[in-house]
């Protein structure tokens, strides 16, 4: 069986952090598991955890009045479902939901967000890390607001 | 690839539409249907890939690729999306209508090409379309192919098209299917995203596999480039290119794309040999 350690350095937002790091940042860890329909994070609540899927599917959600709630996203195994802990005010934008049974680590960012104020070096390797996760899904995002597939026709 | 119409008919052979009585029309989306057409004198048969010149007496014609099995013999298979005045005719069309075909005109999807290989297919929008044959063909003779993957992109849930072949495709152990949509209502339990977000995990073995794709430039442009990131070289990448044809025989030169006439010379062209002319704007 892998250790938390190993699990972490297997995925590819950790994949190549020292050991020492990847020590660390297990110290903040634990397996976590949840049924499909139940809520990995609320939109506004406090967000001191991030989470590393490791199985299944989580869909995030927004909610509007008119069109009720709505799937914008979806994370898989090898995701991360979670930034807001890095950036104050440190509270979830949207509804993180198991679409399916869902296996996870779950990193307690406030713990994490101390270390990293106390070792600069690790907050910058992290930084660069999750810049690159947003930087993936800002990328996406702009794709997607081209609605490419509902197009214009002429014919 | 097989004859087309402009090879092997004169001018004023192709020209003149032959006429179909639709025999059955399906709704697939809130805005595509699937007609079936039967022939009222000699029947045209498309291959996978290759296209019709459909005319709505009255109102006009419009290049539609074959959606069908191109084994079925001379029953037409399209699926049209209601955009403009003659698709949305067409659209209309209820059983018993006449309509005007023209065709079969372009080349078709490779799949001699594919033979001993994987097979990846993407398809983005109605792009599912003039690659549902191609699919059907692979997995109607599974044991010619490696691994295959049908990868495929739609707007809404309710944007998916063809979802009876897709619960067929995906219950077989023998294919990996992997479908995403750009938004969906809360409750959905596939993946949303982009297409080409499937491609890294997509079974395939970049250095034996060929690729089909299409839908919209813009996706397929990305698509290409995806493949190419997992080490699927260009000129096994294939994709199935759209401009506004018209004779479908090159005459015209309505459909031309810098040195090539589309209707003529593709739809389907090999990736390596278009993406080049899609980067450029002015065409």
């Amino acid at each position: 069986m892998e250790s938390l350690a190993e699990l972490i350095a297997s995925s590819p937002v950790f994949a190549g952090l020292e050991d020492a790091d990847l020590a660390l940042i297990a110290g903040c860890a634990q397996n976590v598991g949840f049924e499909e329909g139940q809520l990995l994070s609320r939109e506004g609540d406090p967000a001191d955890t991030f989470f590393l899927v490791r199985r299944g599917r989580v869909a995030f959600e927004l909610h509007t009045p008119d069109r009720g709630g709505l799937v914008i996203d979806t994370a898989d195994a090898g995701d991360v479902v979670g930034w807001s802990w890095l950036f104050p005010p440190y509270r979830w934008h949207f509804d993180a939901r198991a679409a399916e049974g869902v296996r996870a680590i779950a990193f307690d960012g406030a713990c994490l967000r101390g270390k990293c104020a106390e070792d600069t070096r690790l907050g910058y390797e992290l930084m660069k890390r999750f810049a690159q996760v947003m930087i993936d899904r800002l990328q996406h995002t702009r794709f997607r607001l081209l609605d490419v597939y509902g197009g214009v026709g002429v014919g | 690839m097989a004859a087309s119409a402009s090879a092997e008919a004169p001018l004023h052979g192709v020209m003149a539409p032959v006429l179909h009585r639709v025999v059955s029309r399906t709704r697939e989306t809130s805005d595509t249907w699937t007609l079936e057409l039967d022939p009222l004198g000699e029947a045209v048969r498309p291959r996978a890939g290759q296209f019709d010149m459909l005319y709505a007496f009255g109102v006009g014609e419009v290049p539609i690729s074959t959606s069908g099995d191109h084994e079925d013999g001379s029953r037409l298979t399209h699926t049209i999306r209601a955009v403009g005045a003659v698709t949305s005719a067409l659209c209309a069309s209820d059983e018993g209508a006449v309509v005007g075909v023209r065709g079969p005109f372009g080349n078709e999807w490779p799949l001699a090409e594919a033979v001993g290989r994987d097979l990846v297919v993407v398809a983005g929008g109605i792009g599912l379309a003039p690659l549902r044959p191609a699919v059907r063909h692979a997995v109607a003779r599974r044991e010619d192919y490696g691994a295959v993957s049908v990868l495929v992109g739609a707007r809404t849930p309710a944007d998916l098209l063809f979802l009876d072949d897709i619960e067929s495709w995906r219950s077989r152990l023998d294919a990996e299917v992997d479908v995403t949509v750009d938004a969906a209502p809360a409750g959905w339990r596939g993946r949303v995203g982009l297409v080409t977000e499937l491609i890294p995990g997509a079974v395939f073995d970049p250095a034996n596999a060929v690729a089909f794709v299409c839908g919209p430039e813009i996706m397929m442009t990305f698509v290409v480039r995806a493949l190419a990131d997992r080490g699927l070289a260009t000129d096994r990448i294939w994709i199935s290119m759209e401009r506004n044809m018209r004779c479908g025989v090159g005459h015209c030169g309505h459909c031309q794309l810098g040195p090539t006439l589309i209707c003529r010379d593709g739809p389907v062209y090999r990736a390596d040999e278009m993406t080049r002319l899609m980067e450029v704007r002015e065409l």
